[in-house]
C-alpha cells in the first residue's frame, strides 16, 4: 500500500508545495534552490521551502532555518537571499550557505524575509524533523512519534526522505503515520480520504486523537467526515478491546501476587491444616532477607553484579524462612496440632514477636529494595498498553515456584511421604515414613515458599516490619477460596480474585472494589465450605 | 440433670460484694479530696471505666468461645459497630459547637463538602434511637452472619477466618471518608452525653459505674445462658456437634443465638467504651484487636466467664504499663503471653488458680482437645 503510493505521493507534494524545485538533481544546487525560494513574497512558497529544507539532512540546514526564524535572512537587490548581520548603520552580509562573507550593504539595499507565525510552525517542526536522520535511534523514535501527534504539512518531504533510509521497522511504522497524519489537511480531497484510510488501521491513541481533531474540525468535507467517524469508530473498538487486554493482565499480575503470597499458606494451612498467622511474617522476612543480601551486594561486591542479588536473594530467604519454619514446627506448633484454633494464637503471637524483633533490628521505617536493571521500565504494546517488567516477572515466577512445587509434590519421595502423611498418618506411620521429620519439612517448605514470595514482593511494595499485615487475610482467602488442599484451587482462587478486584475497580474505587470482593467470598464460603475445588473422598470427611 | 442455679449462696454474696466495691469504692476513693492518700487519680477513673468495657467484651467471647466453641475474630468489629452508634449520637450533640459551627452536619462532613446529612444517620440525635442501634446493628448483622455461617455448618477455623475477612472488609470500608463515618479520623471532640459534660469528674464517674454495671448484668446474662438447658447443648456442640445434630437438636439455631447475643453485648461493650476514650476511629476495626480479645479470654481461662473479665484486666493493665514504660517490649511480652498460654496454661489464670488451691472442680472449657475441626 504504502509502496504503490509512493510515486503519487512524491509528485503530489512535488506539485503542491515544491514547484519547479522539486525535481532538483544535485544536492547542493537543490539546497541553494529551497533557500533561494525561501525569498519568495508568498508564505505558502515560504512554507513549501522549509519542508524541503527539512528533508535535506545536512548540518547546514539548521543554520539556515535557525537564521531565517532570528530574522537574519534577507533579500538583496538582485533578488538573491543573503544572510545579513547589523554592524553599526550598515549590515555585513553573507553566502547563506556557505558563510563566506560576501560584502556589506546598507538597509535600502536589502529587504528582511519576513515570517509570520505559521512559518515560524513549520520551522519549528522542520528543525524536529531534522532529527529524523540521526544517527541515534533514540532520536530518531523521539521524533517521527512526535510528528505522529503533531502531524504538520511541512514535515512530509522530510518524512519520506527520511522513510526511505530507514531501516528500522518500528520507526518506519511510526512515520507511515506521521505522513498521514501530515496529509489528513492536506486540501486535496482525496489525498484526506487516503490518508485516513491508511489510518483507520491504526491502534494508537495517538491517532485517535489526530483523527478525532480532523472531525472537529468546521468546514470538512461531509464524505471526508463520514469516513473519518468510520476511521474513529474502529480504532476506537479496537482501544477498547487494548483496555479489556490491559485490565486482564492487570487482573492476572494482582492474581500472580495473590498466588505467590498464598502458595507457602496452601502448604501450611491445606496440606497440614494449621493455621498459620507468621505465615505473613514469612513473606516479611523474605523481604527483609532480599534487603540484607541488597546490601551485601553493594558493599561487597563489584557494582556490575548488582543485577543478578536478586536471583541469589532466592535461596537466601528460602533457606532462612524454611529454617524458621522448621524452628517453629518443632517448638510450637507440633504440640497443637490436635487444637487448630490454638495453633491460630500460638502463631499470632510468634508473628508479633517476629514484627517487633525485625522493628528492633532495622528500624520502623521503610527499606529502600532496589529493581535490578532488567526489571525496571516495560515495553509498549499496541494501543498505549505498558507492561512492566517487574509485574511480569512476578507472573513467570509465581507459575515456575507453583510448577516446581507441583513437581516436588507429584515426583519427588518427599512429596509422596507428605501426601501420605496428610491423607492417612497413621497409615503413613506404619509404613515406615517418619510422620514428624515430614512435618517439620513440610512446613519449612511452606514458610520458605513464603520467603522466596517475600523476596518478589519486595520487588513491587515498601518493605517494612507491617509487610506481612498486608497479606495474611488476602492469602486465606485465596486458599479458603480456592480449595483446602488444592494446589490448582489456589490458583484458580488467586487469578479469579485478582481479575475479579480489577474488574470491579474503575466501577467502585479500589477499596470499596476489595470490599465487595470480601464480602462476595464470605457469601461464597456459606455456599460452599469446603471452596471452589474441594477436596473428595476420605481426605475431605475429618 | 438438676437444674442449675445461676450461683449457689456463695456465689451470690462474691458476686454482689465484687460489685458493690467497684460501684461504690472507686467513686469514692476518686471523691475524697486530692491531698487524702487514699485518693484515686481522676484519670484512672476513665481507664477503670475502660477495662470494665474490656471485660464485658472479653465475657462476649467467652461465651461465644468457651462455650460454644465459636472463636469469633469478629468481635472486635461489633465492639467498634456500637461505639460507631454511640460516637454518632455524639456527634449529633455537639450541635454548633463544632469548628465550622454547622448546625446539622458534624465537621467532617463539612469539612468534605457534603450539603445535607446522610439518611442513615438520621434518628441519631434521639438517645434512644442511638441505644437501639447500638443493640440493633451488631446484632442484625452477627444474626445475619451466623445464620448464612452456622445453616452452611461452617465451624472450627473456617469460621475463625470468615470472620477476620469480615472484620477485615469493615475495616477497609470505614477508612473510606465516603462512608460519612468521618473516615481515616473517625469521630471525636465529644462535648456532652444526655445533655451533660463529657469532660467531668461526675460524667467520669457515673460512666465507669454504667460500666460496671453493664458488665454485671452481661455477666448475669452469659451465667444465665451457660446454665441453662441452652447451656448444655452449647457445650455439648462444642465437643460433638455431629453428635448433638444426630440426637435430634438443631445446632445452627442454638449457635446463631448465642453468637448474636455475644455480639449485642461486645455493642454495648464499644458503646459504652468510646465516651470514655473520647474517640472512635476505623482503627478499631483491626483484625489485630480482634485476636487480642481472643488471648484476654485465654490468658483468663476459656469457659469460665469471670476468668475472661479478668483476662481482660490483666493483659489491659499489662498494656497500659507497658506501652508506658518500656514500648518495646509490650509486643514481646503479648507474643509471648499468646505462646505460653497456649502451649503451657490452656486453662488460663482461673484454672491454674483452681489447680492451686487444689479443689478445683473440672471447668466447662476441660475438653478443647477433641474439637472437631475441619482439615
Amino acid at each position: 500500500m504504502i509502496r504503490r503510493l509512493r510515486p503519487i505521493l512524491v509528485a503530489l507534494v512535488a506539485l503542491t508545495f515544491a514547484g519547479p524545485m522539486a525535481f532538483a538533481a544535485a544536492d547542493d544546487a537543490k539546497l541553494s534552490a529551497s533557500v533561494q525560494q525561501l525569498g519568495a513574497d508568498d508564505f505558502d512558497a515560504k512554507i513549501a521551502a522549509v519542508g524541503e529544507l527539512a528533508a535535506t539532512p545536512d548540518p547546514r540546514v539548521v543554520k539556515i532555518l535557525k537564521a531565517l526564524e532570528g530574522g537574519e535572512l534577507y533579500v538583496a537587490k538582485d533578488k538573491k537571499v543573503v544572510r545579513a548581520e547589523p554592524d553599526g548603520d550598515s549590515f555585513t552580509i553573507f553566502e547563506p550557505l556557505g558563510g563566506e562573507k560576501i560584502g556589506t550593504a546598507t538597509s535600502d539595499d536589502i529587504d528582511q524575509i519576513v515570517v509570520n507565525n505559521r512559518v515560524r510552525g513549520v520551522i519549528d517542526a522542520a528543525l524536529g524533523a531534522l532529527n529524523l536522520f540521526s544517527g541515534r535511534r533514540a532520536d530518531r523514535l523521539a521524533a517521527a512519534l512526535d510528528l505522529v501527534k503533531h502531524p504538520s504539512a511541512a514535515s512530509v518531504p522530510a518524512l519520506q526522505k527520511a522513510m526511505a533510509a530507514e531501516t528500522d521497522s518500528e520507526i518506519r511504522q511510526d512515520m507511515t503515520l506521521a505522513l498521514a497524519g501530515a496529509r489528513l489537511n492536506s486540501p486535496d480531497k482525496k489525498a484526506q480520504l487516503d490518508a485516513i484510510a491508511e489510518l483507520a488501521g491504526s491502534t494508537d491513541p495517538a491517532i485517535f486523537n489526530v483523527l478525532s481533531a480532523l472531525r472537529d474540525s468546521p468546514d470538512l468535507d461531509p464524505e471526508v467526515r463520514k469516513a473519518d467517524e468510520h476511521a474513529i469508530g474502529a480504532i476506537s473498538q479496537r482501544l477498547q478491546l487494548v483496555r479489556i487486554g490491559m485490565t486482564l493482565f492487570e487482573g492476572l499480575s494482582l492474581g500472580s501476587i495473590l498466588l505467590l503470597a498464598a502458595i507457602g499458606l496452601s502448604i501450611t494451612f491445606g496440606v497440614m491444616g494449621v493455621i498459620n498467622m507468621a505465615h505473613g511474617e514469612m513473606i516479611m522476612l523474605g523481604a527483609y532477607a532480599t534487603y540484607v543480601v541488597q546490601q551485601i551486594f553493594v558493599g561487597y561486591l563489584p557494582p556490575g553484579w548488582l543485577d543478578v542479588y536478586l536471583v541469589a536473594s532466592l535461596p537466601v530467604a528460602f533457606l532462612v524462612t524454611g529454617a524458621l519454619g522448621i524452628a517453629l514446627e518443632r517448638s510450637v506448633i507440633r504440640f497443637l496440632y490436635a487444637r487448630p484454633l490454638e495453633t491460630l494464637l500460638a502463631t499470632w503471637g510468634v508473628s508479633l514477636i517476629l514484627q517487633q524483633l525485625v522493628r528492633t533490628i532495622f528500624g520502623a521505617p521503610n527499606k529502600a529494595v532496589a529493581n535490578p536493571s532488567w526489571m525496571t521500565g516495560g515495553f509498549e504494546l499496541i494501543g498505549g498498553a505498558f507492561i512492566t517488567y517487574n509485574r511480569l516477572a512476578i507472573l513467570v515466577f509465581c507459575f515456575v515456584v507453583l510448577g516446581v512445587l507441583g513437581l516436588v509434590l507429584k515426583r519427588t519421595s518427599f512429596g509422596l511421604h507428605m501426601r501420605a502423611v496428610t491423607q492417612n498418618r497413621d497409615m503413613a506411620a506404619a509404613m515406615g515414613i517418619p510422620t514428624a521429620r515430614i512435618d517439620a519439612l513440610t512446613f519449612g517448605l511452606g514458610s520458605g515458599i513464603a520467603g522466596m514470595a517475600g523476596v518478589a514482593l519486595s520487588q513491587i511494595g515498601n518493605v517494612s516490619p507491617n509487610l506481612g499485615t498486608i497479606y495474611i487475610v488476602d492469602s486465606f482467602m485465596v486458599v479458603v477460596f480456592g480449595g483446602v488442599g488444592s494446589l490448582f484451587g489456589t490458583l484458580a482462587g488467586a487469578m479469579s480474585l485478582g481479575i475479579v478486584n480489577k474488574l470491579l475497580e474503575p466501577v467502585s474505587g479500589a477499596v470499596l472494589g476489595k470490599v465487595v470482593v470480601l464480602i462476595a467470598i464470605i457469601l461464597f464460603i456459606q455456599r460452599r465450605p469446603r471452596g471452589l475445588f474441594a477436596l473428595r473422598g476420605r481426605a475431605a470427611e475429618n | 440433670m438438676t437444674k442449675t442455679r445461676l450461683f449457689d449462696r456463695n456465689g451470690w454474696i462474691a458476686f454482689l460484694g465484687v460489685g458493690l466495691i467497684l460501684i461504690v469504692g472507686v467513686p469514692f476513693l476518686n471523691i475524697l479530696p486530692s491531698d487524702s492518700p487514699a485518693h484515686l487519680a481522676d484519670y484512672l477513673v476513665p481507664l477503670f471505666g475502660k477495662y470494665a468495657c474490656y471485660a464485658l467484651l472479653a465475657l462476649a467471647l467467652d461465651l461465644v468461645w468457651g462455650y460454644a466453641g465459636i472463636l469469633s475474630l469478629g468481635h472486635g468489629a461489633f465492639f467498634a459497630l456500637g461505639g460507631y452508634a454511640m460516637g454518632m449520637y455524639l456527634m449529633r450533640q455537639i450541635g454548633t459547637r463544632g469548628v465550622y459551627q454547622n448546625p446539622i452536619l458534624p465537621d467532617f462532613m463539612v469539612f468534605l463538602n457534603w450539603k445535607e446529612l446522610p439518611w442513615y444517620w438520621y434518628g441519631f440525635d434521639h438517645f434512644a434511637f442511638a441505644a437501639l442501634m447500638i443493640v440493633l446493628v451488631p446484632g442484625v448483622l452477627a444474626f445475619v452472619f451466623g445464620w448464612l455461617a452456622f445453616r452452611s455448618r461452617v465451624t472450627g477455623v473456617y469460621l475463625s477466618i470468615i470472620t477476620q475477612a469480615l472484620t477485615y472488609a469493615l475495616w477497609l470500608a470505614f477508612f473510606r471518608n465516603d462512608m460519612g463515618f468521618g473516615g481515616n479520623n473517625g469521630m471525636t471532640d465529644f462535648k456532652d452525653l444526655l445533655g451533660m459534660p463529657l469532660q467531668s469528674g461526675a460524667m467520669h464517674r457515673g460512666l465507669y459505674i454504667a460500666s460496671v454495671i453493664a458488665l454485671g448484668l452481661g455477666f448475669l446474662v452469659c451465667r444465665y445462658v451457660v446454665t441453662s438447658k441452652l447451656g448444655r447443648l452449647l457445650l455439648a456442640v462444642r465437643d460433638a456437634q455431629s453428635r448433638v445434630r444426630f440426637l435430634g437438636y438443631n445446632v445452627a439455631h442454638a449457635q446463631v443465638f448465642v453468637f448474636t447475643l455475644s455480639a449485642v453485648l461486645a455493642g454495648i461493650a464499644g458503646a459504652l467504651y468510646v465516651p470514655q476514650v473520647g474517640i472512635i476511629n476505623p482503627s478499631e476495626f483491626s483484625p489485630a484487636n480482634s485476636i487480642e480479645i481472643a488471648i484476654w479470654v485465654a490468658v483468663g481461662g476459656r469457659g469460665t466467664l469471670v476468668g475472661a473479665a479478668i483476662g481482660a484486666v490483666a493483659i489491659n493493665f499489662a498494656k497500659t504499663y507497658l506501652t508506658g514504660s518500656v514500648p518495646e517490649a509490650w509486643l514481646y511480652f503479648l507474643g509471648a503471653i499468646f505462646i505460653l498460654v497456649t502451649l503451657v496454661f490452656p486453662k488460663g489464670i482461673v484454672g491454674l488458680a483452681g489447680e492451686w488451691r487444689g479443689v478445683h472442680r473440672r471447668p466447662p472449657a476441660e475438653n478443647l482437645a477433641d474439637e472437631k475441626v475441619a482439615p
